[in-house]
């Protein structure tokens, strides 16, 4: 405990901590800076350049998307001089690749504004008019006076015909980038200001909440924030062929932790691969077959599946009354006198059948030795909310009986913060583990690892205390100094797999690259 | 969505009781909901020669913005073309009847000649691939399936 407690006065508060990793992630010296003297830390020899688990990035708000766009579009019409509206539509063209766009542009203007469907540019921007003898060739209505659009093609239809037409696109098809002119074969594109013209605030405003996702999606590097209700996106420079090689974790301003490569929730320390087999492996049936082989046999006679769950090798299927040796699987009249002792036993397929049978017996003891601590995890996880609910309730019992302020207080929350993000954490160095094939550097991660579980489970505890007691001051400080304890702990582990995984010092027994990735 | 289909389907259909293409005949128009036609490839097409196939119409509501349901529909007289782009219980795989194809320009008419002139130029005596399981398990309305356009040589 000594130690412990060293530690975490050397290291300051657990808000620190927790800022140092919630906070923008290009600070990498937060981390460094800490005198670090602890001897007995194995994973820390040498001074580290930065912080390996960490990547930058920065999140984005709809406003900053839609300036970002703005921008773009901006720079395209002082360089090429066209509309603003025309240079958006050849922007998501070429999924706002600006140079690109910028290049086949020069090459060739006309190919470049035929392809992205702007087609007969001329600058007389198009508004409503009223076309004597027109008639509409989708309402078939002539009437005098009646309101008609027309976009540079030339394609004119009533008012009330683009508008359902946009509306039908827009609401029931999602469509917003590439909605072409109602005219059969004509690939020109709908503008920005046409639309307007046509159609309600209302759909206006859904169309640019789809090209605002367009812009999101056609854009490699950046994501959308998958919690519920958030709005914001993430922009992280971690191409998909790193994966292999960093586990880039991203905190949006909403405070949902997530991986930038695969979208899940945070899942650090393992790589995406295995996160994707693993959870494949968990939801698949294979375990159960797994089980079956291990656990079963069949009868050799009616071929109906036999668990044996004790007593002795004389077996009579319930099917069909075959009678057979457990052990040897041969018929059971033939082991003459040596009655419930199988004298074949050291038979070679007695033998093989044995090895095949303890060989997926140990995998699957492997499996669920890992399986049963991560799911353990995952069921804490789970309580998650429940337990903030009852964190919060606990704050108030406890400003009511000790008279402690509301900030006095806090340190309940960053503990209940930080069960649930090493836990989090702990949970996936089990699948993790489950991958590692053994070298000399998984007794440092199986240590690093113990190591937190144990912190966290101390720390779990205090925190269950009742109120009456976490009112003692003694008890505050060490759930104090335990969250600071469990975060550092965190961190050390997650640096130490990190810093490996860039090095490619695992290895794993799977393929990491298997992914199907291009 | 408002009145716009019953004006247009009106117009559409005073049209087509007036003049036709040759070798389309309308069958009924009771309402403005579902019509049928009947069909005949005119040139000498060993496939379909002498044969007349009959085809219906659905129209929603925010028909010509949406696509119209076309099917073939079988009667004692009136198979289901050969095609393979033709399933055996008459749904059509042809991409002017699917959101991306379709324009709402397009009518009762055009879509039949389009029909017709995919049965003309058709040679192959077969079903799409995968027919027979397509047809017993799909719940789906035609418009509601994603079929993939690649074959445009037939």
């Amino acid at each position: 405990m000594d130690s412990d407690e060293d530690l975490a006065s050397t290291l300051g508060s657990e808000e620190e901590f927790l800022q140092d990793e919630s906070d923008d992630a290009e600070d990498f010296d937060a981390f460094d800076e800490d005198p670090d003297d602890e001897p007995d830390l194995g994973s820390q020899k040498e001074p580290k350049k930065r912080v390996a688990y960490d990547v930058s990035y920065k999140v984005h708000t709809p406003n900053d998307i839609m300036t970002q766009q703005h921008d773009m579009m901006d720079e395209v019409n002082m360089i090429l001089e066209m509309q603003q509206e025309d240079a958006a539509i050849l922007l998501r063209y070429f999924r706002w690749n600006k140079e690109r766009l910028m290049e086949d542009y020069m090459d060739r203007p006309t190919k470049v504004l035929e392809d992205a469907g702007l087609s007969n540019n001329s600058a007389v921007r198009p508004k409503l008019e009223v076309v004597p003898g027109f008639m509409c060739d989708i309402c078939c209505d002539d009437d005098d006076g009646l309101q008609t659009f027309a976009m540079k093609c030339g394609h004119r239809f009533c008012v009330d015909c683009y508008r359902q037409y946009l509306t039908q696109k827009i609401r029931e098809e999602g469509e917003a980038a590439r909605i072409q002119c109602p005219s059969d074969g004509c690939s020109r594109i709908i503008d920005a200001r046409s639309l307007d013209l046509l159609v309600t605030a209302e759909l206006s405003g859904r169309y640019r909440e789809l090209l605002n996702r367009t812009y999101v999606e056609d854009k490699d590097i950046l994501k959308w924030c998958p919690a519920p209700d958030c709005e914001n996106a993430v922009e992280c420079a971690v191409k998909r062929k790193d994966l292999d090689k960093v586990v880039p974790t991203v905190a949006c301003a909403c405070g949902y932790r997530f991986c930038f490569g695969c979208i899940l929730s945070d899942h650090q320390p393992a790589p995406c691969e295995l996160v994707k087999q693993w959870l494949k492996k968990c939801a698949d049936d294979s375990e159960t077959a797994n089980w079956i082989s291990a656990n079963t046999k069949e009868c050799p006679k009616c071929g109906s599946t036999i668990e044996k769950n004790g007593g002795c090798n004389h077996m009579t299927c319930r099917k069909c009354k075959h009678e057979f040796c457990w052990m040897c699987m041969g018929l059971w009249s033939e082991h003459g006198t040596a009655w419930y002792n199988c004298s074949r036993f050291d038979e070679k397929s007695g033998t093989d059948a044995r090895d095949a049978q303890a060989q997926s017996r140990k995998s699957l003891e492997r499996y669920l030795h890992y399986y049963n601590r991560y799911a353990n995890h995952e069921q804490s996880a789970r309580l998650d909310k429940d337990i903030y609910i009852k964190t919060e309730k606990k704050m108030v019992q406890l400003q009511t009986a000790s008279g402690m302020s509301w900030i006095e207080v806090q340190y309940l929350n960053s503990a209940s913060q930080a069960l649930q993000t090493c836990r989090q954490t702990l949970k996936w160095t089990y699948a993790f583990a489950f991958y590692l094939a053994r070298n000399n550097l998984t007794e440092i991660f199986e240590d690093n690892q113990k190591d937190l579980e144990f912190a966290v489970e101390n720390l779990s505890e205090m925190f269950e205390k009742p109120v009456a007691d976490l009112a003692d001051p003694k008890l505050k400080v060490e759930i104090m100094d335990k969250t600071a304890y469990c975060n550092k702990r965190r961190l050390i582990l997650l640096q130490d797999t990190a810093e490996n995984l860039a090095d490619g010092r695992w290895t794993f027994n799977v393929d990491l690259k298997s992914g199907g990735r291009k | 969505m408002s009145g716009l289909g019953p004006k247009r389907l009106g117009k559409e259909l005073t049209k087509i009781q007036n003049s036709l293409p040759p070798g389309i005949t309308l069958v009924s128009a009771d309402n403005l909901e579902e019509w049928f036609l009947d069909i005949q490839v005119l040139d000498q097409n060993p496939l379909y020669a002498g044969q007349t196939y009959r085809l219906k119409f659905k129209f929603s509501k925010s028909y010509p913005i949406e696509p119209p349901e076309v099917t073939f529909t079988k009667t004692d007289n009136r198979p289901i073309p050969m095609h393979p782009h033709i399933y055996s219980n008459g749904i059509i795989c042809l991409d002017l009847l699917g959101s991306q194809g379709w324009s709402p320009v397009q009518n009762v008419e055009s879509v039949c000649m389009s029909i017709q002139s995919m049965l003309t130029g058709n040679t192959k005596d077969e079903r799409p691939p995968g027919d027979e399981e397509f047809v017993r398990g799909n719940r789906l309305r035609p418009r509601d399936i994603d079929f993939y356009y690649h074959d445009n040589t037939v």
